[in-house]
């Protein structure tokens, strides 16, 4: 690569949420917004390779960008004056703050706006997710399809329906009001957190993770942690990213095979992944009553401060989960929870647990409910129910990596029956 | 300004001959709604309750050039339409607001953006 296409891929990878949301402000569109993204990025490609790489490459984008779209706009007045403009977008669109001499500094940063349009709870939770990879992390359609395991022609008419919602419904490009932002803010993090979980275990395929997604979750929970400084669950949901991550060496050995925790080789955490994440979540702690993603970070931070499994804190491990209950009532919480309570009470403690959360509904399908039983089985030496929950949960499970561990445990049991 | 309809919909059996003192809380709690449109700069530009589905007529085949005629609601379901008001908001987020306070016990509201017919064929 050369040292401008190097630059320019750097640019892309840290810029594009800036160049695109500083855009859509002028452009009034999310169609026209990123073609003159897209527009800048090719120019920029001719212009650095003949002039230099500029000392500021976002802002030269940006500027690009903007310039772009509002000449769209004066030479197109009367076809997109048709188009229904972003609200929240009006004001600026015809101005020209753009024309002239324009400062790095007076760009305003729009990316919190971009960030709230794309998580609106008016949207489908796909779409949310969709349009958070294309608009906030520069990812083509192609790219996203691929990551969701799912046509390109299904995720190209995903995201247009959903452009079209935030047009025509006026879905607006926004900050929520201070007394809507807990929720809409819980739903941006949601859709982050939901980034990071289909990239840490792919919920299908081969590979049990899919790094550029989980690359993607961080950088965007980066970003937005640097956008809402102030926010205890915006740095609670860095942190349990983080500290997940720090274990991504050591979830799989030879050959693809699923480690569980007590498996893995300490050693090769990451370490400064582990130590930005605990001091993350001692300030996320420090005031008030912590929500779910910092409770869970706390959990998370227990766990990687072990020098060695059986060193867990698991009664603390116990406490967070119940604090965590009293904020999320989640079938799959409680699901953990009875895991801890194996881990402090005993297996039996733990299999009784688990069966007042096993006629939940939503858990169904969820293999995990079945190899957690599976486990607790194996342990108190009762091999064919052991078997039974272990093949159960080989049924439900869809990761190739999750179901030949399953599938390696149901031979142990079934050889020890025998 | 863009104009949402709501429409609300219900459990219907709970609304059969209703008592005189529910019925007068109920228009109560749509004045309230109406004035708090109002008051947060929204504007209600139509809303009428509904008689109930048992009274619907359904036309089917328009463009067959022989409509058929049938009793009842045009899809059956355990939650009726039961009432609508067309509103004026700033975006889908005030409409959404509007829609949280219109009453709608035991069941909940659509909101639909009204097209625009006069600015785009597509509505878009």
């Amino acid at each position: 690569m050369t040292e401008v296409s190097q630059v320019l891929a750097q640019a892309h990878r840290r810029e594009w949420a800036f160049v695109l949301a500083a855009t859509v402000r002028v452009a009034g569109d999310l169609d026209i917004a990123e073609e003159c993204v897209q527009d800048a990025f090719v120019s920029a490609l001719a212009t650095w390779s003949e002039r230099g790489v500029p000392d500021n490459p976002g802002a030269w984008l940006t500027t690009a960008a903007r310039r772009r779209a509002l000449d769209l706009r004066r030479r197109d007045r009367t076809l997109r004056a048709k188009l229904p403009l972003l609200v929240g977008t009006e004001r600026a669109a015809f101005s020209d703050e753009v024309g002239g001499a324009e400062e790095a500094s007076v760009i305003p940063d729009d990316r919190l706006r971009l960030v709230f349009t794309c998580c609106h709870p008016a949207l489908a939770v796909e779409a949310q997710v969709a349009l958070t990879l294309r608009l906030l992390c520069g990812l083509t359609t192609t790219e996203i399809a691929r990551a969701f395991l799912v046509s390109e022609t299904t995720m190209a008419a995903r995201i247009t329906r959903a452009k079209k919602k935030i047009a025509v419904a006026r879905i607006p490009y926004r900050i929520p009001p201070v007394h809507e932002l807990p929720d809409r803010l819980d739903a941006v993090l949601t859709v982050v957190h939901l980034l990071y979980t289909t990239g840490h275990t792919a919920p299908e395929g081969d590979r049990l993770v899919r790094p550029e997604l989980v690359e993607r979750a961080l950088d965007l929970a980066r970003m937005l942690s640097a956008l809402m400084p102030d926010d205890r669950e915006v740095r609670g949901l860095l942190a349990l990213l983080l500290l997940n991550d720090a274990r991504r060496a050591t979830r799989t050995g030879e050959r693809g095979r699923l480690l569980l925790l007590e498996e893995q080789d300490r050693s090769r955490w990451d370490g400064q992944a582990i130590a930005e994440g605990t001091e993350l979540v001692r300030q996320a702690l420090r005031r008030g009553r912590p929500g779910r993603f910092s409770l869970q970070a706390a959990i998370a931070a227990v766990h990687a401060e072990a020098p060695t499994y059986a060193d867990t804190d698991w009664r603390e491990i116990l406490g967070l989960y119940d604090a965590l209950l009293a904020v999320w009532r989640s079938p799959v919480v409680e699901l953990n929870r009875a895991v801890a309570v194996a881990m402090v009470d005993g297996p039996v403690a733990g299999l009784a647990a688990i069966d007042t959360v096993a006629g939940d509904s939503r858990l169904a399908a969820y293999p995990y409910l079945q190899a957690a039983r599976a486990d607790l089985l194996r342990r108190l030496g009762r091999q064919d129910e052991a078997a039974a929950a272990y093949r159960t949960a080989m049924e439900l499970a869809t990761n190739a990596a999750e179901r030949s561990f399953l599938a390696h445990r149901l031979q142990e049991v079934t050889a020890g029956a025998e | 300004m863009a104009q949402y309809l709501l429409l609300i919909y219900g459990d219907e059996t709970q609304f059969e001959n209703p008592p005189p003192e529910l019925w007068n809380q109920m228009m109560e709690q749509h004045g309230t709604f109406a004035q708090g449109v109002v008051k947060q700069g929204g504007k209600i530009v139509a809303g009428e309750a509904l008689q109930p589905t048992a009274t619907a007529t359904s036309v089917r085949g328009w463009d067959s050039g022989d409509p058929v005629v049938t009793d009842g609601p045009f899809v059956e379901t355990k939650e009726a339409l039961g009432g609508f008001y067309i509103v004026e908001a700033a975006d889908l987020d005030q409409a959404i607001t509007f829609a949280k306070q219109c009453p709608a016990p035991a069941g909940g509201i659509e909101v639909r953006p009204v097209m625009d017919t006069s600015q785009s064929s597509a509505g878009a």
